[in-house]
């Protein structure tokens, strides 16, 4: 069995001690920061990330996928304590699973998220080492025609998913396509859009625009809000455990999670918030047996099912991510720039050219999963302590880390100014309703899809045509097509502004 | 004409305003032809992409009515006055201002500075509480950025270590 034999390559190399500490070191970073209200795993991941530089590589992306899990769960727990999602797949989370914690019943629905995302995890993780080899070897076939089509539908399938205007995160995308595109051009040499000042000749870098828009706007549109508002819920939590029959209920639950959330997050675009979206809808769906607590008043598979999906989801959207270098989120556009740091070019040879860090990396997921259980299900306890110090205290500390990763990424106070920036830019998003997320994916696509564009242009001699009569190609872009046009529907449209609205 | 929409006819503008300028500032490079694309070519169709989008969205704003007016609210000047200021002072703060014959003050210094200019973000905020925490912060750091990880901070002012 191939898959064993890749599956124990990858053990070998993640169960070492050291990065086995690393693992856990992220874990725990992750969770902490991941807890504080209003940090996502984006915003963790772009704070934690300079603290990987000085680490091999395979112990780094060890290191930060113990981060992304940590991070994960940090933002359900605060989802289910304080009614704040850390992310947006965690949103569907806060409405069954605050309920429970306002009952009282916060233990068992953390554990049931726990749980829940555990198994899902196991099970993305043989999905993901299962699929990866053949999708590499279709990422071959792929000509710069089809990567432009692909990224292309990643970009409108994450468009298509966010909340608000439709138009307006597609100018989000086009925004951030246009920041990527700052700086040398690798083609003519051309400094583009730098103003003669030489940092910009290297561009923007990531880590400041997903600082400054995701860290410092988040921060002033917190503060912004009057006290009480933003004030943390601390009920006494009682039985930090779920029930037999709690069990017998989620079990069904998360089993339906997790098969919807591995098929959903394959598809480029935000899989990981369409599956728990998904998710809860089937659950919703199901019969309410007799004696069955109602949805969205502390249904305790209201939290297992979203819980185990979006874990499952965000689990195989590393398969676009790894087999064709095209990150699916802004989470993995964030790993994306770690592994550029770290001289890795993610894409299909990635598992060819480092078996070894291909197979670890999907080896460490699965312990990063499982390092979560072991280390939030006793410290659920704790956790809910942190939530209580008062933002007051947390809002400083949270600007510090934001300047210090900002300033270590490349030493230099440039990045310092260019963060402030950004955070006014955030904060501006913020006040005129425009998803910054889809600005970020774009930023890291700029640069692919202008040079993807070029070849394919170059190849036809200037043809557009090219792209509708290379068969993959048509059909990604039918695909991207048949998305805007669905969303576009009337029933779709109203549809899908009451699943915002209701959230 | 009356704006239906705040917060659509102001991104609007912002978009058409960001379009235009990259687009203009594209036409500025060698444009060249689809079969040879120079450095201006993409931008330029994005930057006239973003500019239609703009329009578009400006357009909606004045004509789809949305529930509550889509007002943008006010703007917390204060926090973001003091946030932004705060990341600066760090920067200044932590390695100087050649330019400004400002000496690097490092990084303990840089905290302090940073956790009180923060603070002042937020109402209601006490000196000594403010001390403690910024004391426990320049610790923290000290011991997780330039212990542990090894980053390479100055991280006393330079008169005193040389």
């Amino acid at each position: 069995m191939e898959l064993f034999e890749h599956l124990s390559l990858g053990f070998g190399v993640a169960f070492t001690p050291i990065n086995l500490l690393y693992c856990l070191v992220g874990c725990i970073l992750g969770t902490l920061i991941g807890v504080l209200p209003g940090i996502g795993p984006v915003a963790t991941i772009a704070m934690l990330l300079p603290a990987t530089y000085a680490l091999p590589p395979v112990s780094a992306l060890i290191m930060l996928a113990g981060i992304y899990y940590g991070a994960q769960y940090g933002g359900s727990t605060t989802a289910i304590l304080v009614n704040l999602p850390g992310e947006s797949s965690s949103v569907v989370t806060c409405i069954d699973g605050y309920q429970m914690a306002r009952k009282g019943r916060a233990g068992p629905a953390l554990a049931a998220a726990g749980l829940g995302s555990f198994f899902a995890g196991c099970v993305g993780t043989l999905i993901l080492a299962a699929f990866a080899p053949p999708l590499t070897e279709l990422a071959f076939k792929f000509g710069p025609a089809e990567y432009f089509a692909l990224m292309t539908l990643g970009l409108i399938g994450a468009v298509v998913l966010a909340s608000g205007s439709l138009l307006k995160a597609i100018a989000m995308i086009v925004l951030g396509l246009l920041l990527g595109l700052v700086g040398t051009d690798v083609n003519s040499g051309v400094a583009r859009f730098s103003f003669d000042i030489p940092e910009l000749t290297d561009g923007i870098g990531f880590v400041v625009i997903a600082m400054g828009v995701f860290g410092y706007g988040e921060i002033i549109s917190n503060l912004a809000q009057p006290e009480h508002e933003r004030e943390v819920f601390t009920a006494k939590v009682s039985g930090l455990f779920p029930t037999k029959q709690d069990f017998k209920d989620m079990t069904p639950a998360v089993l339906r999670g997790t098969f919807l959330g591995s098929a959903l997050g394959i598809l480029p675009g935000g899989g990981a918030l369409l599956a728990a979206f998904a998710a809860y809808a089937l659950e919703k769906k199901m019969k309410i047996k007799p004696g069955e607590v109602p949805f969205g008043q502390g249904n305790i598979r209201g939290v297992a099912a979203p819980e185990s999906a979006n874990n499952a989801g965000s689990q195989t959207s590393f398969i676009p991510l790894l087999t064709l270098g095209i990150p699916p989120n802004a989470v993995m556009a964030l790993m994306v720039g770690a592994m550029t740091i770290h001289n890795i070019q993610p894409g299909p040879q990635v598992m060819t050219s480092n078996p070894e860090l291909f197979w670890g990396l999907i080896a460490s997921m699965w312990i990063g999963n499982a390092m979560l259980v072991i280390l939030n299900l006793p410290l659920i306890g704790m956790w809910i302590k942190l939530l209580t110090v008062p933002y007051r205290y947390l809002f400083p500390a949270i600007v510090l880390f934001c300047a210090i990763g900002v300033y270590s990424t490349n030493n230099n106070t440039w990045d310092v100014w260019m963060v402030g920036l950004f955070g006014i830019i955030g904060y501006s998003f913020v006040k005129l309703g425009c998803e910054p997320a889809p600005l970020l994916l774009g930023f890291i696509l700029g640069p692919m899809m202008e040079e993807n564009l070029r070849r394919a242009l170059l190849l036809s001699r200037g043809d557009w045509s090219v792209f509708v009569t290379r068969p993959i190609s048509a059909g990604l872009l039918a695909v991207a097509m048949l998305m805007i046009i669905i969303v576009l529907l009337p029933a779709v449209k109203n549809k899908r502004e009451e699943a915002f609205v209701e959230e | 004409m009356k704006i239906k929409s705040q917060k659509d006819f102001f991104s609007g503008l912002m978009f058409m305003g960001i379009g235009v300028a990259f687009a203009w500032g594209a036409t500025t490079y060698s444009v060249g032809t689809g079969a040879r694309m120079g450095p201006g070519y993409f931008p330029l169709y994005l930057g006239v992409l973003m500019t239609v989008l703009g329009a578009v969205i400006t357009f909606q704003a004045l004509v789809i009515e949305t529930i509550g007016g889509g007002k943008i609210g006010k703007w917390a000047w204060k926090p973001l006055f003091f946030v932004i200021l705060a990341n600066l002072v760090f920067g200044a703060l932590l390695v100087g201002l050649p330019y400004f014959g400002l000496p690097a003050m490092g990084l303990i210094v840089a905290i302090y500075a940073l956790v009180f200019i923060a603070s002042i973000a937020e109402d209601g905020w006490k000196f000594k509480a403010t001390f403690i925490l910024a004391t426990a912060l320049a610790i923290g750091s000290y011991i997780a950025f330039v212990v542990a990880l090894k980053l390479q901070f100055p991280v006393w002012p330079v008169f005193i270590t040389g």
